[in-house]
């Protein structure tokens, strides 16, 4: 079962959801792996402290020139819809952060002149958060493309009972990234018009991708009533409803599981665990 | 003209709030909701729309299925996973491959090399951009489409057009909302911006993701200032993270109390400061009269050619950027 944590809004405690549902799958004995695909702003391990026994570079492909076999045609930036490569006079320019590894040059460049090398633009760390099975994606800083370390961490993932993803937030590319072959996607939010709205537009994006969906409505009594009378109307299952507590968001703000300083959240999460594989909405 | 950029690394920290705060606290200044694939900044100021333009984003390849002959050609050179062979049969093939649209990334290469010319390659529309009137001034906000790629090209047009705005109606302020992380859409909406406010909770992964920030805008030569949100939830952290902005030439802007009459304005689309004069209101308040000190500065430095950055609690000149 692959459950991916996404939501629209940011901060609505998609990591707190996704290291706690691992943390308590784990206790109760599950094997349980959590993948950080938040690969710009990585948070898991925070929580999770986990052992790393592994980490390796995650590498963009990017074309490289050689100098003694162009004829300096300018072939490969006609083909290059990204404007990432250049010819210009004597000289070939290549626009690493412009460039999304297509491999199109290389195919039309009728010298044979430009071949590929890795570039490191992150890493992809690996290891033990107790039984748990950690694997997390980090982009290095100043990279602009997240795609590459989202699908470096997916690849690494092994068999689980239960694979948690947690996911960036908003709704274009990193998110459908990361979201891609789930069999379920939480999607968490609050009853905030800013929650609202963008809950609405990952629900439209999961519905268009045709991905399962059900919701959590964290910090269920700070707002309106507006997110649970949305979800009705458009047949969405809240599967949990989880009351603002101070006690928890000092927790997470100490880097502790709440699970583990905050019993009560431990039960709250592991009804939620209970209820995941049935009660989904497409 | 100054753009003011607010930005957080990890989401959720209230930038959206802050910064309909500082527009009520502004005066008449061009808004800005760079965050194209979450946008809230509207849901406060109800914008009445006066422009609307399409955003075409790169291109999307499509196998018309008629002519596909299902060789696979497509399938075997696209590095995006974006063929799928489960298009409909047309006669010669029971199958044909069809390209997932949310998966193409736009590179063309299945259809330059398709011997059957069975692929279509055109700019896809995905999104539009609007010029807004609202209470506090004009809003040049998006809208990307639903499972829609390219945000960080929409960003760059939503701020150039607010540019033009500000230009136009001779305009002094650029108020501009970011998105979370540190990918493509905040480097287009860092690059170039005159000063960035990182708007930041006090918590491990507040902090964790502040230091990436503050990182990718020192490396744009951004210069920044830091007001912490919600600060009395931990206050080690909030002064670990305040030690770290001192260390990094970022300006203390000041502390935000937690109050739940931020929401409570967010239920009666108001900002925090039109709604109430509680403790995030005089927060926010502080954290202008700071920002507004420093876009004072970095005016007058940037006639000097230099950007002076002072620590407002001791008055210290921190860096000189040119």
């Amino acid at each position: 079962m692959r459950i991916a944590i996404a939501s629209g809004k940011g901060g609505t405690g998609k990591t707190t959801v996704a290291t706690n549902l691992a943390q308590v799958a784990a206790t109760d004995g599950r094997a349980a792996a959590y993948l950080d695909c938040d690969v710009e702003e990585p948070n898991g391990h925070l929580f999770l402290k986990p052992a790393i026994q592994r980490q390796q570079s995650i590498d963009k492909l990017l074309p490289m020139v050689d100098l003694d076999r162009c004829t300096f045609c300018g072939r490969c930036s006609q083909v290059c819809r990204y404007g990432a490569i250049a010819c210009v006079g004597k000289q070939v320019l290549i626009f690493a952060e412009l460039c999304h590894s297509c491999g199109g040059c290389v195919l039309a460049c009728p010298a044979d002149a430009l071949r590929e090398v890795p570039k490191p633009i992150g890493e992809l760390r690996l290891g033990m958060a107790g039984p748990i099975r950690f694997i997390e994606g980090r982009l290095n800083v100043g990279e602009a493309m997240s795609l590459p370390a989202i699908r470096a961490v997916k690849a690494a993932s092994a068999q689980a009972d239960l694979t948690i993803l947690d996911c960036p937030p908003g709704t274009s590319c990193p998110v459908i990234e990361s979201i891609r072959g789930s069999d379920l996607v939480l999607l968490v939010t609050e009853p905030t018009p800013f929650g609202l709205n963008d809950l609405k537009l990952a629900v439209e994006m999961l519905r268009a991708l045709k991905l399962s969906l059900a919701v959590v409505l964290n910090r269920c009594d700070i707002g309106d009533d507006q997110v649970r009378q949305y979800c009705t109307s458009q047949r969405i299952a809240i599967l949990a409803e989880i009351a603002d507590d101070r006690a928890v968001a000092e927790a997470y703000s100490r880097g502790q599981l709440a699970c583990v300083a905050v019993p009560s959240f431990a039960g709250r999460i592991r009804s939620l665990l209970n209820r995941l594989p049935n009660g989904a909405a497409r | 003209m100054k753009e003011l950029v607010v930005i957080s690394g990890k989401g959720g920290t209230g930038k959206t709030s802050v910064v309909a705060a500082l527009a009520s606290l502004a005066g008449r200044c061009v808004l800005v909701d760079c965050d194209v694939d979450a946008a809230d900044l509207h849901l406060i100021f109800e914008p009445k729309v006066i422009r609307r333009e399409d955003f075409t984003g790169g291109g999307k390849a499509r196998i018309k299925p008629g002519h596909c002959t299902a060789c696979g050609k497509c399938e075997e050179l696209c590095r995006f996973d974006a063929i799928y062979f489960d298009g409909p049969g047309n006669g010669r093939v029971s199958r044909t491959f069809r390209v997932e649209a949310t998966a193409c990334e736009g590179c063309g290469v299945c259809a330059d090399y398709c011997a059957e010319n069975a692929i279509e390659f055109a700019p896809a529309i995905c999104g539009q951009w609007f010029v807004s009137e609202t209470r506090c001034g004009p809003m040049v906000h998006a809208k990307l489409g639903i499972a829609a790629e390219n945000s960080g090209k929409l960003v760059t047009q939503v701020r150039r057009t607010a540019q033009q705005v500000a230009l136009n109606q001779g305009l002094k302020l650029i108020l501009c909302d970011g998105s979370p992380g540190i990918g493509c859409p905040v480097i287009a909406s860092l690059t170039g911006a005159s000063l960035a406010l990182f708007v930041v909770e006090p918590t491990v992964s507040g902090l964790h993701d502040f230091c990436r920030v503050a990182q990718l805008a020192a490396r744009l030569d951004v210069p920044g200032l830091l007001a912490v949100n919600k600060a009395d939830l931990n206050e080690d952290i909030a002064e670990e993270l305040e030690a770290t902005a001192v260390k990094h030439a970022i300006v203390l802007a000041g502390r935000i109390p937690y109050d739940r009459e931020v929401t409570r304005a967010q239920i009666a689309r108001k900002t925090v400061v039109e709604a109430s004069d509680g403790p995030a209101a005089r927060g926010i308040r502080q954290v202008w009269s700071v920002v507004e000190e420093q876009l004072r500065v970095c005016a007058a430095s940037q006639a000097s050619g230099l950007v002076q950055v002072v620590n407002p609690r001791d008055k210290q000149v921190l860096a000189l950027k040119p």
